[in-house]
């Protein structure tokens, strides 16, 4: 077995960006490794139960489980691309080659363009007691009970109220769990007010203002003891209330996934708006170092048709660069932006518009890479 | 607990194992992770921290936190919530830091 | 209040229904759908064209009450699932419903109000199969008249029993 890999474009990370960038590159012509270190492709769309938001054009209203089988169906129809699961991407080197350890051998990759999609992953949150078994991420819930058809707990308190905190909350219900309150530190909800009025009309409360101060329990949750905020985000003593549980869910927010970003030199900036540290990117997605592009939740957290539009754009933008030109790669790039901008163009989105513009690179910003914002 | 019906998803179990933890012959299905398996038959607390000794299990389920650590099949600081199941495999709640094996 | 409460106001309502006349002529569609937010699939659900196309995707969807025959092919396509059907003619409401156990025709079961309070007795006339609408299914059911602008749910039992 060759240890050294040569290929046209190595995409890291197989969700629904990583996917879309290997299929859009694909189909001009590129030969594509995806690597993907868990055993299966699709990313977080495998355990989305739900009907999908955004543009018809781009999968609305269909389930995010299907979307994820799709693509893959897709993949695996096209020969030009190498899918590698249980495949972990190590390290990025000074001579651009790509480490990945897959199936017991520690391999190299050298790839002209690369495209990094890993991703996110979930925040904690800091209260008495946070790391009593039945203290899980959202991420995790939704992996015991999607995936794996296992139930996470009878009762169980959600904190966090973004769509995450809201989806999963249904997806728990439809589960047949009880879901005793969603927690909302904020004084207002913040997801999708469709999804709120869903899980409101079958009977769970929502909480604003309201922090988790403790979990209780010895060995396992047994409930949580929750606590008002003043305006300051300050807990008020004495308003302390105890709700009885067996699973506290954390929805606290995503983090962009960034290390190989890091290790491979690219400019970065910390945008509270995008989840913290994103890399500086142009409009076709490519951060500073010329070889590698980025997409989907790792560019910054938003959401799955976002991350599709994403992953196209610097896909197709690899691939002209590798040498696979075509007639229509302007029209088409012209195209997937419109429809991204399209998508962000809403009242929802101002905070994404907003963290985005701290992290466009002109020439400028190529040129004086912001080393000092990393 | 497993599921049985679900409105929206059909959870095609693989074939009926069994595995060791802790002298317990536990069931599970072939595809499941360790930590699934062992959640399905009540076990939640998979470690023991460090210093304080305070129960630990799974967090994030997806290998990125590390709160799930085993020793399989002797093996030291397995993930469990990325590892599947298989046939008699030898699952045990490490003690300290774990062992490098030769 | 509703950012707050997850529960749209009487005023959030009024801006989604139509007139008492138009109530009294047969089926509607209510879509109680109060954010912008990008979205589009009720637009294409609709056969005859009663939801207007989105000149902005962000847009909260119009619907054109003189088109829409009430027929809830929009109920099952809403990613949010806030499109009911109610039928003043009849005293019928069809809503979308994703969970187990189903119930039967000739059920009765717990009207609840958007805030999952139980309000009412309800009589489940028709159960759309699921599966002809990718897991969604759509149930009508026959209530008192004063509340079809009030229950938004269906308690049926606990599927773990």
């Amino acid at each position: 077995m060759i240890l050294l890999i040569n290929t046209d474009l190595l995409v890291i990370g197989g969700g629904p960006a990583g996917m879309t960038a290997a299929l859009k590159a694909a189909k001009k012509g590129a030969e594509v490794i995806i690597v993907e270190r868990y055993h299966e492709l699709g990313g977080q769309l495998i355990k989305q139960t739900h009907r999908f938001f955004g543009s018809k054009n781009e999968q609305a209203g269909t389930r995010g489980i299907d979307i994820a089988q799709g693509l893959t169906k897709e993949i695996q129809n096209m020969s030009v691309i190498k899918v590698l699961t249980e495949a972990t991407a190590q390290g990025y080197y000074e001579d651009k080659i790509v480490t990945v350890s897959y199936q017991n051998k520690f391999r190299k990759i050298r790839a002209k363009r690369i495209i990094i999609a890993t991703g996110a992953s979930e925040k904690m949150m800091l209260f008495l007691n946070n790391d009593l078994p039945g203290v899980y991420g959202a991420g995790a819930i939704q992996t015991l009970m999607n995936l794996y058809g296992i139930l996470p707990g009878k009762k169980v308190i959600m904190v966090g109220s973004g769509n995450i905190g809201l989806i999963v909350s249904y997806q728990l219900l439809q589960a047949g769990v009880e879901v005793k309150a969603v927690i909302e530190a904020d004084s207002e909800i913040g997801g999708y007010l469709v999804h709120a009025s869903k899980i409101r009309r079958i009977g769970v409360p929502i909480y604003t203002g309201y922090s988790v101060k403790s979990a209780i329990g010895k060995s396992s949750v047994k409930g949580a003891e929750i606590i008002k905020l003043d305006r300051n985000w300050q807990m008020i003593a004495g308003t302390e209330r105890f709700i009885k549980a067996d699973t506290i869910c954390l929805a606290v927010g995503l983090r962009p996934l960034v290390s190989l970003l890091i290790q491979a030199d690219c400019a970065m900036a910390y945008v509270p708006e995008l989840g913290g540290d994103v890399p500086i990117r142009d409009e076709n997605l490519k951060t500073t170092n010329d070889q590698i592009f980025v997409a989907g939740d790792a560019a910054g957290i938003e959401e799955a048709t976002a991350a599709m539009l994403e992953g196209e754009i610097a896909g197709l933008k690899a691939a002209s660069e590798i040498g696979y030109l075509s007639k229509d790669v302007i029209t088409e790039s012209r195209r997937l932006k419109k429809e991204l901008r399209k998508l962000r163009n809403g009242p929802i989105s101002r905070n994404i518009r907003k963290g985005l513009s701290k992290v466009r690179g002109d020439d400028n910003v190529k040129k004086n890479r912001y080393s000092h914002l990393r | 607990m497993r599921i049985n019906k679900h409105p929206i998803l059909d959870f095609n179990r693989g074939k009926k194992i069994t595995f060791q933890y802790k002298g317990q012959e536990i069931k599970a299905y072939q595809g499941e992770t360790i930590a699934a398996a062992l959640y399905a038959a009540g076990i939640k607390v998979l470690k023991k921290s460090n210093k304080y000794q305070r129960p630990r299990g799974l967090f994030c389920a997806i290998g990125n936190c590390a709160s799930c650590y085993m020793a399989v099949n002797g093996i030291p600081h397995v993930k469990t919530c990325i590892t599947k199941v298989k046939q008699d495999m030898v699952v045990e709640e490490e003690t300290g830091k774990g062992d490098i094996i030769d | 209040m509703l950012r707050k409460t997850g529960i749209p106001t009487s005023d959030d309502l009024q801006s989604v229904t139509p007139d008492k006349e138009r109530l009294l002529e047969g089926p509607v569609a209510i879509i109680e759908c109060f954010n912008e937010i990008p979205c589009d699939p009720c637009f294409y659900s609709c056969p005859f064209k009663a939801i207007k196309k989105f000149s902005d995707i962000n847009d909260k969807p119009e619907l054109d009450y003189s088109k829409c025959t009430g027929c809830g092919n929009c109920i099952a396509s809403c990613p949010g699932l806030a499109i009911f059907v109610v039928d003043y003619t009849k005293n019928r409401l069809s809503l979308p419903y994703e969970f187990l156990p189903l119930p039967s025709v000739g059920d009765k079961v717990w009207g609840l109000n958007r805030a999952g309070k139980s309000i009412c007795q309800v009589e489940v006339i028709k159960v759309r199969d699921p599966d002809k609408n990718d897991k969604t299914a759509v149930i009508s059911i026959k209530l008192p008249k004063k509340y079809l602008m009030e229950v938004r749910h269906i308690k049926v039992g606990d599927p773990n029993e």
